[in-house]
């Protein structure tokens, strides 16, 4: 689609037919506090269509049982649509090979996968490990856990107060030592979309491999791992129209080979005897135990739905409903946005003069809206801004414009409370 | 239906726009740490005491209306109360936010001025920005060094 000659006004107002996709979400029909329900916490989870719930619905139903496993019909038939799912993924994201999708329970865990299986065995004292700033604490944590195990050394990428990663510095940050970049896709926190390619390449060239956290990035833009070149990509169900519980690690097949497996159990094995064992091939020497089978069907089901819609339709629906925000924000006196940056996806992160997010989050409940308020698992984000907490309004391709005027005119409620 | 008036009475916007003995108090016998790590409210409580009085309170730290509201409400009600006394304070503001029973006038009476914190109970995420500083001082009282924790 060629939308580049087209105002984005125009392109977001007409490119989706809101009102059909958001009656496939029965969630959206419902009343809260006596007001029509204004959903705008989207990356926190996302909400879920008829076709997925069905699907769900449908597994526990019709076909209910165990896969790789079971030689009765009901097994074959789950069997089926769990490696079916994992083609829809493998397309989703354009990876070249079944083999490098394996199911996790959300982004978090495919990090701590990728840092326990990968990095204790590659990494050893001295080694160094990039982050950046603005990185949610799933991207921190289970790298300040390797570093305890193997005396690596954690290095952070600083953002300036635009909340964009200051590239210069990243560059002075990669050596010899660099083993590993890991940095998120979009920010939570502020929205700001990373120059992930950049990055990637720029890794590459000290032979540091790069994982990216593709939590907020893959409900909202098209991922092709291949064109990226990234090593590892971890993304969640939940917030991509899923069910929870459910994630995805990609990693190059090649890296995934050499790797030890994260967890032992059922599934990932070939032969066990007493002594020794020999692992399962790819993906299935990641996936020990009964998977979230159900999970995995979900997230098919999802899927198929955002790819029938159009990841490229809903990114320049987005893009215009997030300007239209950050438009409609200014003209809000005493509000101040955090996360300012030029390239920056479908979340408004911000703080108003004198009133706490949390009561700017009550506030907005009793007229219906649902934000996010609080630290958003993002903590050095609020402590670079020096605030202890934003109010995060985030957009979904459901969501409407007249929602963001609401979002509008409730704020000035909030200021009315406190007058 | 509740209104938002009753959550955020006169009192608590007052309150929590002008705190009442707010900040650090240099020779505090007792100095203790709040915090709400879910909503990332901060609250240190300093106290003064004398012969099993409290003789002077304040508090600093960071919160929402309702969190700074209680504290500042809190800290005017504690001066020259006898330690026992503030333990039936916290017992009964507790208790009063947190049961199912209907509010008993004389238990309501009893609080005062920290009555007008009892449009909380309607709003049960927000119990926790209500009761921390009282928690705080419940941990001081009691000489508590580890920092209290909502969670």
């Amino acid at each position: 689609m060629n939308s580049k000659n087209i105002a984005p006004d125009i392109i977001s107002s007409s490119i989706l037919d809101v009102d059909a996709i958001r009656a496939d979400f029965p969630i959206l029909r419902q009343k809260i506090h006596g007001k029509p329900l204004v959903y705008l916490d989207n990356a926190a989870t996302a909400q879920k269509p008829e076709q997925v719930i069905k699907t769900l619905d449908n597994y526990y139903r019709e076909y209910n049982a165990n896969i790789h496993r079971g030689i009765h019909t009901l097994s074959q038939k789950a069997t089926e649509a769990y490696e079916g799912a994992r083609v829809k993924v493998q397309h989703f994201i354009n990876a070249s090979s079944i083999k490098e999708i394996i199911f996790v329970r959300g982004t978090t865990e495919g990090i701590n996968l990728v840092a326990q299986s990968y990095g204790r065995t590659r990494l050893k004292r001295g080694d160094e490990i990039i982050i950046s700033e603005m990185e949610h604490h799933s991207n921190i944590v289970p790298w300040q856990l390797l570093c305890e195990q193997t005396g690596a050394v954690l290095k952070v990428i600083p953002m300036n107060d635009a909340g964009e990663l200051i590239m210069e510095e990243f560059e002075k940050l990669l050596g010899k030592k660099t083993r590993l970049v890991s940095v998120g896709h979009i920010s939570n926190a502020l929205g700001t979309i990373n120059p992930i390619e950049k990055i990637i390449k720029m890794s590459h060239a000290y032979n540091a491999v790069a994982l990216i956290d593709g939590a907020q990035a893959a409900p909202h833009m098209a991922i092709d791992v291949q064109a990226l070149d990234c090593d590892f990509y971890a993304f969640s169900g939940h917030k991509l129209f899923g069910p929870t519980g459910i994630g995805v690690v990609y990693g190059k097949q090649s890296l995934l080979e050499d790797m030890p497996p994260y967890q032992g159990g059922g599934d990932m094995i070939k032969m066990v005897t007493l002594e020794k064992t020999l692992f399962n091939d790819l993906p299935y020497k990641f996936e020990a135990g009964t998977p979230h089978i159900a999970g995995v069907i979900g997230l098919g089901a999802a899927i198929d739905y955002v790819s029938d819609i159009g990841l490229e339709n809903i990114a320049a629906y987005e893009h215009g409903l997030t300007d239209y925000a950050i438009s409609a924000a200014s003209g809000v006196t005493g509000l101040k946005l955090i996360g300012t940056a030029r390239d920056k996806a479908s979340i408004l992160s911000f703080i108003m003069d004198g009133i706490h997010p949390h009561d700017i989050g009550t506030i907005l409940d009793q007229e219906g809206i649902a934000i996010r308020t609080g630290h958003h698992c993002a903590m050095p984000v609020m402590e670079h801004f020096h605030v202890p907490a934003t109010a995060r309004a985030s957009f979904a391709f459901y969501n409407k414009r007249e929602e963001v005027d609401q979002l509008m005119t409730a704020l000035e409620k909030c200021k009315e409370v406190f007058k | 239906m509740f209104d938002l008036k009753d959550l955020y009475q006169e009192v608590i916007v007052d309150h929590n726009r002008s705190p009442r003995n707010f900040g650090k108090m240099d020779n505090a016998d007792r100095v203790a740490e709040g915090f709400n790590p879910i909503c990332g409210d901060r609250l240190n409580l300093y106290l003064k005491l004398d012969d099993g009085r409290i003789a002077d309170v304040s508090f600093d730290g960071s919160g929402c209306a309702i969190s700074t509201a209680s504290a500042s409400l809190m800290t005017d009600e504690l001066k020259g109360k006898s330690i026992v006394e503030a333990e039936t304070m916290f017992n009964n503001f507790h208790q009063l936010l947190t049961d199912d029973k209907p509010h008993d006038i004389q238990r309501v009476e009893h609080l005062g001025k920290l009555a007008a914190l009892l449009g909380v109970k309607h709003y049960p995420t927000r119990v926790k920005c209500a009761t921390l500083c009282w928690h705080t001082l419940h941990s001081a009282l009691e000489d508590n060094k580890t920092p209290v924790s909502t969670e």
